[in-house]
């Protein structure tokens, strides 16, 4: 089937269109009354209901189908909107991102759907199906949304409304030409809708589609016999039009006649005095789902600028332009030695100029983070409702923009901290009436960027972190031990949480406790280059701040000499670099520690945690010493010299030596000499 | 190993006094041996890694897998990059410098007097034109246990 090739970007508007439907749903229910929400989710199903059927999905447009009913209904004010209603419809969108999914990995997107399609059924027929609208404004649609009114496709007139006549009159005044268009497809075509789909794409590239009998969504139901009808405005000529439309297979005939606009004007002006008018010569099949059409085509029209770029082709000019980022720190080298002019001007020309193109891959690789925010609300929702809280949930900063390669990542530990929060953070409403609390508990996602970070925040107002209950299990699950216990800070204590081997659940319940403990969040936020800390209250809420690197390919790196190796530490956790004298040094708990500008920062020689062989046994007066950070707390790594400031490219160091402590990776130097990523992380304990 | 690939070209290289032979499939390049850059607090074997051509590339010291003695290295000391799952290895040999033919029928399973090194490692030992080759089973130079060990230092 050739519609293969249109799969991918089947997929990906299929997506997007859930997405606006799943917001819009979520978004009406805050506000009931908003119709023009639901036209909003009206149009974004009723374009992935067009789609899926051309593409022959028949279960996945048939429950859009059933969906779009009973926002129909809703539309009309038929169906009014409760929670229950919301329920199913939340429901129905799972269902089509579950097809949607199951195609995307080459299924058929077939699912067993009765339940939810006999829910919608009930809701529609929870009121009488509609036969007459007494609202003026419902007025219009009336005879479109019967769509179980015989059809007379046969029929080779058109008529035009009011607005499609301006528009036909605009056409001609600029010199467009409006034609009639009756197309007849073979008669033993077995792909209708699709030949119908390519007819369209042909005759959008020409001109502008106005209207055709039957109407698009009867077209896409592959409900017409084996001809229908269009009126295009266009300033190709007939011939070429007949020509282009022909090239589509299986199309038996075409014939085109201009649509004299005129001729209609008079019928429009008795449509209008009289609405059942069929009193015209011309035998008249009033298909006016005005509404629906114009708001598919215009979604169709607007087309905004920009083109989907496969992520692997984005990889592999991300791959080049590091093999040039290695070259150029190669060429800044050599023209250094040379100190020759033109060559220093040349090459600083080309680093500049790399630069730039660096920050626009870089950028090109941005998405929003809001891919990930946006499952979220509806996931809170269908946990508050199962564990009996109510529970508000506020987001910030979804525009905030991350590599691709993080935001894949991101989603899942995101997904259990948010299940944590729901589950144990948030208490029911009785529960936090008894404490003097709103009942309903308030959870704030919020994105934002700082310096070359994300930071992304969870925060709840739920009952915090009992700090006592933490300390006795993490001593019993012997994640610490007693002694060990008493200098913590609470800080400390909060982030034994993450520890592995702890889980702080009472009993296990469905929503968080799997076995699967916060020890996989924060290894996996880990593993991003990034960290995660707590802030906790005890009886007023909990923050999670996770910090992610905005890009996980290209770093700032500070090289340091360690004896006869070279090092490099991301810029990113340092805060500065001092020499200090060896006199300066203190000792605390038998522990080298400096005073850096009035913080007692403990001192970590590389030396000896990299177990570096030593060329000379010389004491040297003075330390060179990095102070980094992770939170708020320092240490100072020891090292010989400073070598300077670099952009590096990350890469690991290879399957075979994943976990090396304290190194997160390596790269490649101008001299095509390997350098050793520090983490300094793994360094502060 | 599949029967084809047993009776194909190997690689010879020298470590001490022997001569071992790997299939020539499983071999990237030779390379001269130049900046090893250290890991610290991996395994002994683990001689560091190395830039090849972009791409970061573990080598291992066979001599020290093998329990041999260190020795200086010297102008024939090559990197023989293997192959191995679709990972680059570079294997430390003191020389490599030829292809040999080994035919299917002259390969003998492995005596079982090999000293330190674990028969698991060799193939089978083939007399070629008066040399003696020990044919090694690479997945088994980087055993499972090896393996795993790599990948769990801390």
């Amino acid at each position: 089937m050739e519609s293969n090739q249109y799969l991918d970007v089947f997929i990906d508007e299929s997506k997007e269109n859930l997405q606006v439907v799943n917001d819009g749903l979520l978004e009406l229910e805050k506000e009931p009354t908003n119709l023009s929400i639901v036209d909003e989710i009206f149009r974004a199903a009723h374009t992935l209901k067009g789609m899926s059927a051309t593409m022959g999905y028949d279960d996945l447009s048939d429950l859009t189908h059933k969906m779009e009913n009973v926002l129909d209904a809703i539309r009309h004010e038929k169906v009014s909107v409760n929670s229950d209603v919301m329920d199913v419809l939340l429901n129905s969108v799972e269902y089509l991102e579950d097809m949607t999914a199951d195609i995307a990995e080459g299924g058929n997107g077939s699912m067993n759907v009765g339940t939810v399609v006999s829910q919608l059924k009930a809701i529609e027929a929870g009121e009488a199906i509609p036969d007459k609208y007494t609202t003026e404004a419902a007025n219009e649609s009336a005879a479109t949304t019967t769509n179980d009114e015989p059809k007379t496709s046969s029929s080779n007139t058109l008529t035009v409304d009011q607005f499609e006549q301006t528009v036909l009159e605009q056409a001609k005044i600029d010199g467009q030409s409006v034609y009639h268009i009756t197309v007849s497809l073979s008669e033993d075509c077995l792909l209708k809708v699709a030949r119908v789909y390519m007819v369209f794409e042909v005759l959008e590239q020409s001109g502008e589609v106005i209207k055709s009998v039957p109407t698009v969504d009867e077209l896409e139901n592959e409900e017409f016999d084996q001809s229908f009808d269009i009126i295009l405005v266009t300033s190709d000529n007939e011939d070429d039009l007949q020509a282009k439309i022909m090239k589509v297979s299986e199309v038996r005939e075409v014939t085109i006649q201009p649509f004299d606009a005129e001729a209609n004007q008079s019928i429009q002006e008795q449509e209008q005095s009289s609405d059942e008018s069929e009193s015209d010569e011309q035998s008249e099949t009033p298909q006016k789902n005005e509404s629906n059409d114009n708001g598919g085509e215009q979604k169709k029209a607007a087309g905004n600028k920009t083109i989907r770029v496969n992520i692997e082709r984005l990889d592999a000019l991300m791959n080049l332009f590091e093999e040039m980022v290695i070259d150029r720190g190669r060429l800044e080298q050599i023209s250094e030695e040379l100190n020759h002019n033109d060559l220093k001007g040349t090459v600083e020309r080309i680093s500049r100029i790399s630069g730039d193109l660096q920050n626009i891959i870089l950028t090109m690789r941005m998405v929003p983070i809001e891919q990930v925010f946006n499952r979220f609300p509806r996931m809170v929702r269908q946990l508050t409702r199962e564990l009996g809280k109510d529970i508000d949930m506020q987001i910030e900063g979804a525009e905030t923009e991350l590599d691709r390669t993080v935001i894949d990542e991101i989603g899942d530990p995101l997904v259990h901290l948010i299940r944590n929060a729901v589950d144990h953070g948030i208490e029911t409403p009785e529960e936090r009436k008894s404490k003097g609390k709103p009942g309903q508990g308030k959870m704030l996602l919020k994105a934002f960027h700082s310096g070359n970070h994300v930071f992304v925040e969870i925060r709840d107002d739920g009952q915090g972190i009992n700090k006592e209950k933490v300390l006795q299990k993490a001593i019993d699950n012997g994640v610490v031990s007693a002694e060990q216990s008493s200098s913590l800070s609470d800080k400390q204590i909060n982030e034994l949480i993450l520890a592995s081997g702890f889980s702080t659940a009472q009993e296990i319940s469905d929503i968080s406790g799997r076995g699967v403990g916060l020890d996989v969040v924060k290894s996996t936020i880990e593993s991003l280059g990034g960290s995660i800390e707590i802030e906790s209250e005890f009886g007023k809420g909990t923050t999670f701040s996770i910090q992610l690197p905005l890009t996980l390919s290209i770093i700032s790196v500070m090289l340091v000499v360690v004896e006869q190796e070279t090092y490099a530490i991301p810029l990113s956790s340092i805060i500065e670099t001092a020499v200090i004298k060896r006199s300066e040094v203190m000792k605390a708990h038998n522990k080298e520690v400096i005073d850096f500008r009035g913080h007692i920062v403990p001192l970590v020689d590389l030396r000896n945690v990299f177990e570096v062989p030593k060329a000379n046994d010389d004491e040297e007066d003075y330390y060179s010493v990095v102070v980094v950070r992770k939170g708020d707390q320092m240490a100072g790594l020891v090292v010989d010299s400073f070598i300077g400031q670099q952009e590096i490219v990350l890469k690991s160091l290879g399957d075979y030596l994943s976990n090396v402590f304290a190194i997160s990776g390596a790269t490649i130097l101008g001299n095509g000499e390997v350098a050793l990523i520090v983490d300094s992380n793994a360094l502060i304990k | 190993m599949s029967e084809a690939i047993q009776d194909d070209k190997v690689i010879v290289f020298k470590l001490k006094d022997e001569e071992y032979g790997i299939p020539i499939e499983n071999v990237g390049s030779i390379e001269r041996i130049f900046n090893i850059t250290r890991v610290p607090r991996a395994p002994k074997f683990v001689k560091g890694v190395m830039n090849l051509r972009g791409v970061i590339t573990p080598i291992i010291d066979l001599r020290e897998r093998f329990g041999l003695e260190q020795i200086e290295q010297t102008e024939s000391t090559r990197i023989i990059i293997i192959n191995v799952d679709g990972k680059s290895i570079g294997v430390v040999v003191d020389a490599a410098n030829d292809v040999v033919d080994v035919p299917h029928d002259i390969v003998e399973p492995s005596p079982e007097v090999v000293g330190s090194i674990n028969a698991d490692y060799i193939r089978g030992v083939a007399k070629v034109d008066q040399r003696l080759l020990i044919l090694l089973n690479l997945d088994k130079v980087l055993s499972e246990e090896e393996f795993e060990q790599l990948s769990t230092i801390d």
